[in-house]
């Protein structure tokens, strides 16, 4: 934390800008984003740099950061700035030059700040996390760090498990960020006023409900190398800590104006999350099960923040997210609402997440009427029904096939179907049946079309096993395995020549996902490895460029043994129910016994139905969070036709906005004329 | 409710056009064409701006660019034309759209389209190139020596490949600004770019290769020995303390386009020029060359002589 209240650090831009003629595309880093916010330093008591571990480019778009950026930089006493990972060519230049990690709204050095919060959506982000700090000019080791530094937070779905950067990080916080962020920032401005030293300061913020601080815990091991306890060593620290949890979205419209950067960006839409939480219980998702309960957005809450955010950021793309968007009790009219207010303005909307199962034709043709119709895309995620059931997704082939065969029929063309390899229990049968699911989607698709043109594409993934699911006790299958089973499923698809050409298969060898498996299960032993990577010029981890396993296996190989375990101790091993994993001090709201049971279950083939439409059946989340499953209808239903209050059908333009200070020159558009 | 490959709902049809000049200044000058064409598009949405869009399944609004300026470079003169759903009063436009750029991008004129292309008044663009640590003796020397070749050829990586550009003959006029001049439009002659004027999505690729890249990815290829000018030692003494030294150019469009990089790299190649900095280059204006290799406003054929 800086301690110098009253001056505010100097602009490194004047610094920076003779460099930039020298990168690949600099714009990346210039700010500017409409929408940004540039808060006097004075004025505010606390200073939050949020970062996301990784390019501009995939960083921007990230919601959770955008939503924190908003609601921290609404408070009068807080300001927040945004840093991404800059890529190797200007951090060379950078510390040739001695131009500090800064962020790209008023470009301030990072280190200034008096709270670096790091959202990790993968633990592919570690390696990052030690080059920002590092160009920050900030200790690696939180140990090192002192009252001037600033306190270094990690959030996101990977700090379920933030023990392998135990060492790293000050401060965890699990779950929901909408909320926790306003405590942290009462919390150090009252330490910051009180001149508490950093010792007292974060003990008194592991006072805070969702707030870890792994300093404050000692793990002890067994001789064997598993986990003997992890154990508070402050009176101040809690046994457990229990995830946050913001129980109503309507609370909380944000983002309300998205950033539009000038530079090109993964996503460059309107995200308007529609839920959070998900009751599938598919067992390999980690995000299903740490976001429980479900709470739906309502509708009307939708359209309003639809309607402003296309307003203030321009896009054409509208997004409905959450982790299985059809399911949201109201999807139907939302769809259609939504596709009747923009109809013939140019805006597109999409589902990014769509179960088979909960997919229908005609919500597909609501999202179409004034976006594209390119590919429709699945995720059976198991190839065998068998193996469907082990994983808890329920879709039966008939169903993919149906569903299929009527999307060919409404005039698509392609079909991506995502699948993953090496999930428990899994066979080389499990997997071959993806071939010949893939040879009926094309054959079933031909006859549907009418033309022999359409186009399969099959996409798989390894599997990883993830903490606080029911696989989080599962054996890793090993990469020589999985590469070993996409090598007969190619031959397998290829051996119909026939309905084979028109199957892509995208896969990606195993390796990567064993360090992943690493990072996601790993303990503080871990830390190690992951130093030694970066020092040998390991970052950028999630970018197959720079990802190298030699490096990974070689620092494991060189800091895991000397402290009892390895690569496969950690990986490709499987946990017994007694074990004390990791992660078992940090609660997500999933009672362990249940998990456990539905391990076994797992193992047995049994299925879990969906708690959003079925009984309880237990997880433990809902009385403890203190929370329950929200679902529509909507409260206090408005008149068919009025649920989007807005420009009426008849004088539609192009434009998704209408402007009165626009006027038509010959009284054209009969607005408003000035 | 239709299928198989036809819009639904075609929107309306286009019924007037308007062309813009605008700036690119401060930091938008790292942005691509690619950049400045999205950011355009939508913030002509976040105005309101009923901008009339192509049919199909994937609708994109109809914009018209001319002549973009590379990454790196700020202009004061970039054009684009607007396809309309409604006949607007361009001033109106002017201001709505101008309300809603993000920073750095700045309209400068809209006017209502008249008869012809706009591509057809647009053959020249006019330079101020500015080299920070190049004294301005050291910089007429190069010039003097590069105005004294007939073929001066660089090469620059474009997505295409390697591609040889004749600087010289682009050239229609190169000037030493005076040390504290302000670069004024004036003083430049003329200037040419090559014209298109497609979609931004087209040249997806395009962006890396045009990024200025001082050292790396133009190189010497043929032209005339190192030239060293010897001509005033005191001029030249007295002009390091001023640092920057400016230029003023005139480039007929070719293809591909003469840039302030390749002009840069002509002189290196011609008078061993080496700036210490990346240089900074801004266009002021884009135009028809005139015989006197001044530039007209393409603009002005658009006004209407009794209105505004």
């Amino acid at each position: 934390m800086s301690l110098d209240l009253s001056t505010a650090p100097e602009s490194v831009y004047d610094r920076l800008e003779p460099l930039l003629p020298r990168v690949r595309k600099p714009v990346q880093y210039v700010g500017g984003e409409r929408n940004a916010t540039v808060t006097p330093w004075e004025d505010a008591d606390v200073h939050w740099a949020l970062c996301y571990p990784d390019a501009y480019e995939v960083g921007l778009p990230n919601q959770g950061l955008m939503i924190l950026y908003e609601v921290l930089n609404e408070r009068p006493d807080a300001l927040a700035e945004r840093t991404y990972a800059v890529w190797p060519d200007l951090a060379a230049l950078m510390r040739e030059h001695g131009v500090p990690q800064f962020t790209v709204d008023a470009h301030r050095p990072v280190a200034a700040f008096d709270v670096l919060g790091v959202s990790f959506a993968t633990e592919l982000g570690y390696t990052n996390l030690l080059e920002i700090l590092d160009l920050a000019g900030v200790p690696l080791h939180a140990a090192d760090r002192s009252a001037e530094h600033p306190l270094v937070l990690a959030g996101g779905h990977a700090a379920f498990n933030p023990e392998p950067i135990a060492d790293f990080v000050d401060l965890v916080a699990l779950g929901d960020g909408e909320e926790v962020v306003g405590d942290i920032t009462d919390v150090v401005r009252a330490a910051k006023a009180e001149g508490l030293s950093r010792h007292e300061t974060l003990e008194r913020l592991a006072g805070v409900p969702g707030v870890y601080v792994p300093a404050l815990y000692a793990v002890d091991y067994h001789d064997d190398g598993s986990i003997a306890a992890v154990r508070p060593t402050s009176p101040a620290a809690p046994e457990r800590i229990h995830k946050r949890t913001t129980s109503d979205l309507d609370d909380w419209p944000y983002p309300k104006k998205p950033l539009v950067p000038m530079a090109e960006t993964v996503h460059e839409r309107m995200s308007v999350e529609i839920f959070r939480g998900c009751t599938r219980g598919c067992r390999f998702c980690q995000a299903g099960m740490i976001t429980r309960p479900v709470r739906e957005r309502s509708k009307q809450g939708v359209s309003e923040m639809v309607e402003s955010g296309l307003a203030a950021s321009g896009y054409s793309e509208v997004g409905l997210l959450s982790l299985s968007s059809a399911d949201h009790s109201e999807i139907g009219e939302i769809a259609k609402g939504l596709a009747d207010r923009y109809e013939g303005t140019g805006t597109g909307l999409s589902l990014p997440s769509t179960r088979v199962d909960a997919f229908n034709v005609d919500l597909a043709e609501e999202l179409t009427r004034s976006g594209r119709r390119s590919g429709l895309t699945f995720a059976p995620e198991g190839g065998s029904e068998r193996l469907r059931r082990v994983i808890n997704k329920m879709v039966s082939e008939e169903e993919l096939i149906a569903t299929v065969a009527t999307a060919y029929e409404h005039g698509w063309r392609q079909v991506k179907l995502y699948f993953m390899c090496g999930l428990p229990t899994e066979t080389d049968e499990d997997v071959l049946q993806i071939a010949a699911m893939a040879h009926e989607v094309v054959r079933t698709g031909r006859k549907a079309a009418g033309r022999g043109d359409v186009r399969a594409t099959v996409s798989i993934g390894a599997f990883v096993p993830k903490p606080h699911t029911p696989f989080q006790w599962a054996a890793q299958t090993a990469p020589e395995v999985v590469d070993d089973r996409l090598r007969k499923l190619r031959e397998a698809i290829n051996s119909d020549r026939s309905l084979g050409r028109n199957v892509g298969l995208r896969y990606h060898d195993g390796q990567p996902s064993l360090i992943e498996g690493l990072l996601s299960r790993g303990d503080r032993r871990v830390g190690r490895v992951i130093e030694a990577v970066w020092r040998d010029g390991g970052h950028f981890d999630g970018w197959s460029e720079y990802f190298s396993f030699e490096r990974w296996e070689t620092a494991a190989a060189q800091q895991l043994p000397s402290q009892g375990v390895d690569l496969f101790w950690f990986t490709t091993r499987e946990r017994d129910e007694h074990e004390v994993l990791p992660w078992d001090h940090l609660d997500s709201g999933l009672d362990r016994g249940w998990l456990w049971d539905d391990w076994q279950d797992a193992l047995d083939s049994r299925e879990q139905d969906d708690c959003r439409w079925t009984p309880c059946f237990d997880c433990g989340v809902c009385p403890q969070m203190g929370t329950e499953i929200q679902i529509g209808p909507t409260a206090g239903e408005m008149a068919p036709g009025r649920m989007l209050p807005l420009t009426p059908v008849e004088t539609r333009t192009s434009t998704p906005v209408h402007n009165p200070r626009l006027s038509g020159a010959g009284g054209a558009t009969g607005q408003d004329p000035r | 409710m239709s299928y198989k490959g036809e819009a639904a709902h075609p929107s309306a049809p286009t019924v007037a056009k308007v062309r813009m000049r605008f700036a690119k200044r401060g930091r938008a000058r790292f942005s691509s064409h690619r950049d400045v064409a999205r950011a355009m598009e939508w913030a002509l949405r976040r105005a309101g701006v009923p901008v009339s869009l192509s049919q199909g399944f994937s609708p994109h609004p109809r914009l018209s660019w001319i002549g973009a300026s590379p990454t790196g470079a700020a202009s004061e003169a970039e054009f684009v034309e607007i396809g309309l759903t409604v006949d607007l009063d361009p001033a109106a436009v002017a201001r709505e759209v101008g309300a809603v750029l993000p920073e750095g991008l700045v309209v400068l004129d809209v006017v209502r389209s008249g008869p012809g292309a706009l591509a057809d008044r647009i053959d020249g663009s006019s330079w101020r190139i500015e080299l920070p640590g190049v004294a301005p003796a050291d910089l007429g020397d190069a010039v003097a020596a590069l105005l004294d070749s007939d073929v001066v050829e660089v090469e620059r990586m474009t997505k295409n490949g390697p591609r040889t550009l004749d600087v010289r003959s682009a050239l229609v006029s190169l000037v030493v600004e005076d040390p504290p001049a302000e670069p004024s439009r004036d003083a430049v002659d003329d200037v040419t770019d090559a014209h298109d004027e497609r979609h931004p999505n087209d040249e997806a690729t395009g962006d890396d290769t045009r990024t200025t890249r001082p050292s790396a990815d133009t190189a010497v290829r043929s032209g005339a020995e190192p030239t060293r000018g010897t001509r005033d030692t005191d001029r030249r003494t007295h002009a390091r303390s001023a640092v920057c030294g400016t230029l003023s150019a005139v480039v007929r469009h070719t293809t591909p386009a003469v840039r302030p990089d390749d002009v840069v790299s002509a002189l290196r190649i011609v008078a061993g020029l080496e700036p210490p900095v990346p240089v900074r280059s801004t266009r002021t204006a884009q135009g028809r060359l005139d015989d006197d290799g001044a530039l007209l406003d393409p603009l002005e054929a658009d006004r209407d002589p009794i209105g505004r």
